[in-house]
């Protein structure tokens, strides 16, 4: 399962190893770590956001070991995927394989496909889908939109994003 | 002000090459104006010569009004003021100061424009000009021989019509730094597309409407491809950002595949599908159809104009206006002739 998780750390060196090691000690796959020194919090403890690959059950005693280091565990898993936007597709969208479209973005790890409108005039013509991507970050996001973009050139689809 | 220095007026002759949509509005205004001006800005504007592939006339006393309108109706002039001249002669040997040139754009090598204008600014004219062509292409060499000759050339109605944007960013926000300018630069896409969504019709049935009414051409190309908008995005990247760029520096993507499925879902998610060209300081130069927030101020709807410009001290500014049209464009060309004596 994938399972994002937001930290606060103590701003002394080595601290972000620290948080780590639990991480890979109970077999999981970091993702991503976002390490935001310029945004300390009002106590002086910086954030960072983990994104990793791991067992459910062995998230209680990842927990636990991250509290007895002395780290702040503020939130797990829900708000993963903090930033979206909607684009709209214009093309053979169903006919070149939309499951492998989908797939590109959600094999990211930090991006995925959260929704999806389809309107299919006729068989022969056109069709247009409305798409929800949905990511843990601004910058992951628009990489999102690249990775689609790149994706659906191929396709020979044509993507609107927002301004 | 000394009363002297009031009275004081001066005689401002012009002449205009291409006697199209755009010309006839210029001599339009410039003859409805004329006391106006005159009171105002101290301007005694004066048509002097007007050229066209119909012929050409000439006074260098100024021409009349009946003698224009006459040369616009295309009936044979039996008056002295017509005379055997090409645009050229016209420009060189008749004594004038601002040479309007409001011959059609051509993208291909700016022609005639590009020679009309160069001629102009050689025999020491200065040149308001609604021609996008020889901007798009020749920006800087054209600016280059204006400062040489110590002459202007103002182009405000080749983006946005009657919308001020260039001597707004070049006057008004002098001093600022331009970050980016995005928006709706041509209205016949925008009407299109604002049909389409408010009327669930297909995009061949309403450029076909479009075309009946005359907002469209009968060879549309040029403006649902996104060439033109892709042309002023041009003249935009030159003249405010001085980013040495020519059309084909921009990605163009136009409105030709957009389908009233796509803009009904866009509607739903909160959006418009509008075609906008984008600009910015890293020379990112692109026009491509876009979600537009409903919300926003670019979105406007009809044949209107939009831009927003972003800027690092009045942040965000955002002008709306009408983009084309005889005397929209007319307008954007007085206002540039009165700007150079100002």
């Amino acid at each position: 399962m994938k399972i994002s998780m937001d930290i606060e750390l103590k701003d002394i060196p080595g601290q972000l190893v620290q948080a780590l090691k639990p991480v890979s000690d109970l077999g999981g796959n970091i993702i991503s770590v976002l390490h935001q020194r310029d945004r300390k919090t009002a106590s002086g403890r910086v954030p960072v956001q983990l994104v990793f690959e791991m067992e459910e059950r062995r998230l209680d005693r990842l927990v636990e070991k991250l509290k007895a280091e002395g780290m702040h565990v503020v939130s797990i898993g829900k708000e993963r995927l903090k930033d979206s936007m909607v684009v709209i597709l214009i093309g053979h969208i169903v006919h070149s394989d939309i499951r492998d479209t989908i797939e590109k973005i959600d094999s990211t790890g930090f991006a995925e496909v959260v929704g999806l409108s389809l309107s299919m005039p006729g068989v022969d013509k056109k069709s247009s889908a409305a798409l929800v991507l949905s990511a843990i970050g601004k910058k992951e996001l628009k990489e999102a939109l690249k990775i689609l973009e790149a994706t659906a050139s191929k396709k020979g689809i044509m993507v609107i994003s927002p301004i | 002000m000394r009363a002297e220095e009031k009275t004081k007026t001066k005689i401002v002759r012009i002449s205009i090459v291409g006697f199209g949509h755009v010309g006839s509005g210029v001599a339009e205004v410039v003859m409805r104006k004329h006391d106006e001006i005159l009171r105002k800005h101290g301007l005694d504007l004066q048509i002097v010569g007007i050229a066209d592939l119909k012929g050409t006339i000439i006074d260098e006393a100024g021409l009349s009004g009946d003698e224009i309108v006459r040369f616009r109706a295309g009936r044979a002039l039996k008056t002295e003021v017509d005379v055997d001249m090409s645009s050229l002669e016209l420009i060189r040997e008749i004594e004038h100061e601002v040479m309007v040139e409001a011959t059609p754009t051509n993208v291909t090598n700016g022609e005639p424009g590009l020679t009309h204008i160069i001629t102009a600014l050689k025999s020491d004219r200065h040149v308001v000009t609604s021609n996008k062509g020889p901007l798009a292409l020749e920006y800087r060499k054209l600016m280059e021989l204006a400062e040489r000759k110590g002459r202007e050339i103002r182009f405000e109605a080749t983006v946005g019509g009657a919308m001020p944007l260039i001597s707004l960013i070049r006057e008004n926000l002098a001093g600022n730094g331009i970050i980016s300018i995005k928006g709706i630069l041509n209205g016949t896409c925008n009407y299109i597309l604002t049909r389409m969504t408010n009327e669930n019709l297909p995009y061949e049935h309403v450029l076909r409407e479009a075309q009946e009414i005359g907002i469209a051409e009968t060879d549309p190309s040029k403006d649902v491809k996104g060439i033109d908008t892709a042309v002023k995005l041009v003249i935009l990247a030159n003249s405010v950002f001085g980013i040495d760029a020519t059309y084909r520096d921009v990605k163009v993507r136009g409105i030709t595949e957009i389908t009233p499925d796509a803009l009904k879902l866009a509607k739903d998610a909160g959006y418009a599908i509008k075609l906008i060209g984008d600009v910015d300081i890293d020379g990112q130069l692109e026009v491509t159809p876009r979600l537009v927030p409903v919300s926003d101020p670019l979105n406007v709807g009809g044949t209107l104009n939009v831009a927003t410009i972003r800027t690092d001290l009045a942040g965000d500014i955002t002008v709306i206006g009408k983009g084309a049209g005889s005397i929209e464009a007319a307008s954007a060309i007085l206002s540039d002739i009165i700007a150079i004596y100002s």
